[in-house]
């Protein structure tokens, strides 16, 4: 219990809702992101005062609901559509996303994933973290693609994965969803369907946590440490 | 950051188990894009990778060759026959002029055992050993484990048979170290002769560190009895003339790998060879082109362990690499 109380708490911290509580068992639970049952996976949060949630876990569901009917609005296509996310976390987006239009229309649409690193302008970012397998179910050419990611910022990992996606294919369209477009961007790139514009200022850092990996639903907002 | 980045890889005995199980993990990502219809990716453009190969080698310098190529590198291939090594130029000097080329990596074959620690002490560039003398292959274990990871999962507990010529093999020593520092037990099993007299029973010359744990067995059937995995070496015939053996026959039929040593082995034992075959001596033709040989697997896996450890070792700039560089 003790585990699991410190698991949830920490979280709390870091989303800001909550001081460490001292109780045992922890008695916050319906307060919290994470409901103290509920195992926390991933790095727990190191306490930090200035994180502050910009995005709750329902403020995440209804972008993406939103997303999802943008994205077949401007797709007449849509039983075409291929939506590749960014690894780690736009994987899981473009999951949801595609779940979310099998819901509303009834099928679902090709969702693949996409590991760029090897394409970026500074492919030694981010060593220590394996490459991944990219996994793109289906052909691509002409057929309408969304590369789906958490945080637009400069622009340069969407470049890189623009140019990964053209060696799997010639599609007909590349548009680009992310939940987060917190601005500053070093290329001319534009995203077609954003969760939320959150201006930021460049010592800041967006962290996105989503509960496939992080055990929580949300966006928060500290500085770079 | 990783706190201070490999710039050689010699040996697999500096690494753990956390820094082997990454390189293999990205090893994973590498044999996707290795499979895909366009295989290329600008990761190493503009970066020189040279193979200089002091012996012959098909596939491991094929296979650096197209590791290389596919992550966007130049590669020049220079054998030591071909080269002005062969006019009498010392390694050191060959080594000082490629240098002057401003070369990223060096990957190099030697027979002699450490020539890469002496070639890493005199460059800048990345060394990685593609096998010296009867001492290390270190991306030959990174792919053997690779495989057998990729068949069986976690690789702690299994059990390994190698069974050959383990006096002249560097794959059989570099193995032994990567599968122990993955938790697998490992059993060795050859012909007196042909093991090396410091892991002889009763030995009075003291074990080397990093074998004190080495099962070696009394014959071949108790070494792959309920074994994971079965790996034959390669009789080095070129290297048979001390005498080692009475026969080629009497090696084959008292050690070789055929199918009925390999029904004693586990349900589902996989049977690797890091070639090239000798197929009719230390393995029978029907095994090694049976269900359970992954043998060829290993060579595909090769490119792809060989493009994870490139990467690792030369995506950063040649200044960086030097401790020059500035952080970003």
């Amino acid at each position: 219990m003790t585990d699991r109380k410190i698991d949830a708490c920490s979280v709390i911290v870091a989303t800001g809702h909550a001081r460490i509580c001292d109780l045992d068992p922890c008695q916050h639970g319906k307060d919290f992101f994470v409901p103290v049952n509920r195992p926390v996976i991933g790095r727990a949060s190191v306490a930090n005062e200035i994180d502050k949630v910009v995005l709750t876990g329902d403020d995440i569901r209804r972008a993406l609901t939103r997303i999802s009917h943008e994205i077949l609005e401007q797709n007449r296509a849509a039983r075409d559509l291929v939506l590749v996310g960014l690894h780690t976390r736009g994987v899981h987006l473009a999951k949801r996303l595609g779940d979310n239009i099998e819901k509303f229309e009834g099928f679902a649409p090709a969702v693949g994933s996409l590991d760029p690193r090897l394409w970026r302008d500074d492919p030694d970012k981010a060593l220590d973290q394996p490459l991944q397998p990219s996994e793109i179910p289906t052909e691509v050419t002409d057929r309408p693609v969304v590369i789906v990611d958490d945080v637009l910022y400069t622009g340069r990992t969407v470049r890189a994965a623009m140019e990964a996606l053209l060696d799997f294919g010639r599609a007909k369209r590349i548009q680009l969803a992310v939940l987060v477009d917190r601005g500053h961007r070093e290329l001319p790139i534009r995203p077609d369907y954003v969760g939320k514009n959150i201006p930021t200022a460049h010592g800041e850092r967006v962290q996105v946590r989503i509960t496939e990996i992080d055990g929580e639903d949300a966006v928060l907002l500290g500085r770079e440490r | 950051m990783m706190a201070d980045p490999r710039r050689h890889l010699l040996d697999l005995d500096d690494l753990d188990a956390l820094e082997i199980e990454g390189l293999l993990n990205s090893a994973e990502g590498m044999l996707e894009i290795a499979g895909r219809d366009v295989r290329k990716t600008p990761a190493l453009r503009g970066k020189t990778i040279i193979t200089l190969f002091f012996e012959n080698s098909t596939r491991t310098r094929v296979s650096f060759e197209q590791a290389g190529k596919i992550l966007g590198a130049d590669v020049i291939n220079v054998a030591a026959s071909t080269s002005s090594l062969s006019k009498g130029e010392s390694l050191l000097n060959t080594v000082k002029t490629l240098e002057a080329m401003q070369i990223d990596a060096l990957v190099v074959r030697h027979p002699h055992s450490g020539a890469p620690y002496f070639i890493a002490n005199h460059t800048d560039a990345s060394v990685v050993n593609a096998g010296d003398g009867t001492h290390a292959h270190p991306t030959q274990s990174l792919l053997d484990l690779f495989t057998v990871r990729k068949h069986l999962g976690d690789l702690a507990g299994k059990r390994i048979a190698i069974v050959g010529d383990i006096l002249y093999s560097r794959v059989a020593r570099s193995d032994i170290i990567a599968f122990q520092k993955m938790g697998a037990e490992v059993v060795v099993s050859c012909p007196n002769t042909l093991l090396p007299d410091e892991w002889q029973p009763g030995s009075i010359l003291g074990q080397q560190t990093g074998f004190e744990n080495l099962e070696i067995a009394r014959n071949v059937d108790e070494a792959v009895e309920g074994a994971d995995v079965v790996m034959a070496l390669r009789i080095q015939q070129e290297r048979q003339e001390a005498g080692h053996l009475p026969s080629l026959r009497e090696y084959s039929d008292r050690w070789g790998i055929n199918s009925r040593r390999m029904a004693m082995a586990h349900d589902g034992a996989l049977l690797m060879h890091p070639g090239p075959m000798n197929e009719g001596v230390e393995i029978a033709s029907d095994v090694a082109h049976g269900v359970q040989s992954v043998i060829e697997e290993q060579v595909r896996s090769g490119v792809a362990v060989r493009m994870a450890v490139l990467y690792a070792l030369c995506a950063r700039s040649r200044s960086a690499r030097n401790g020059a560089g500035t952080e970003n």
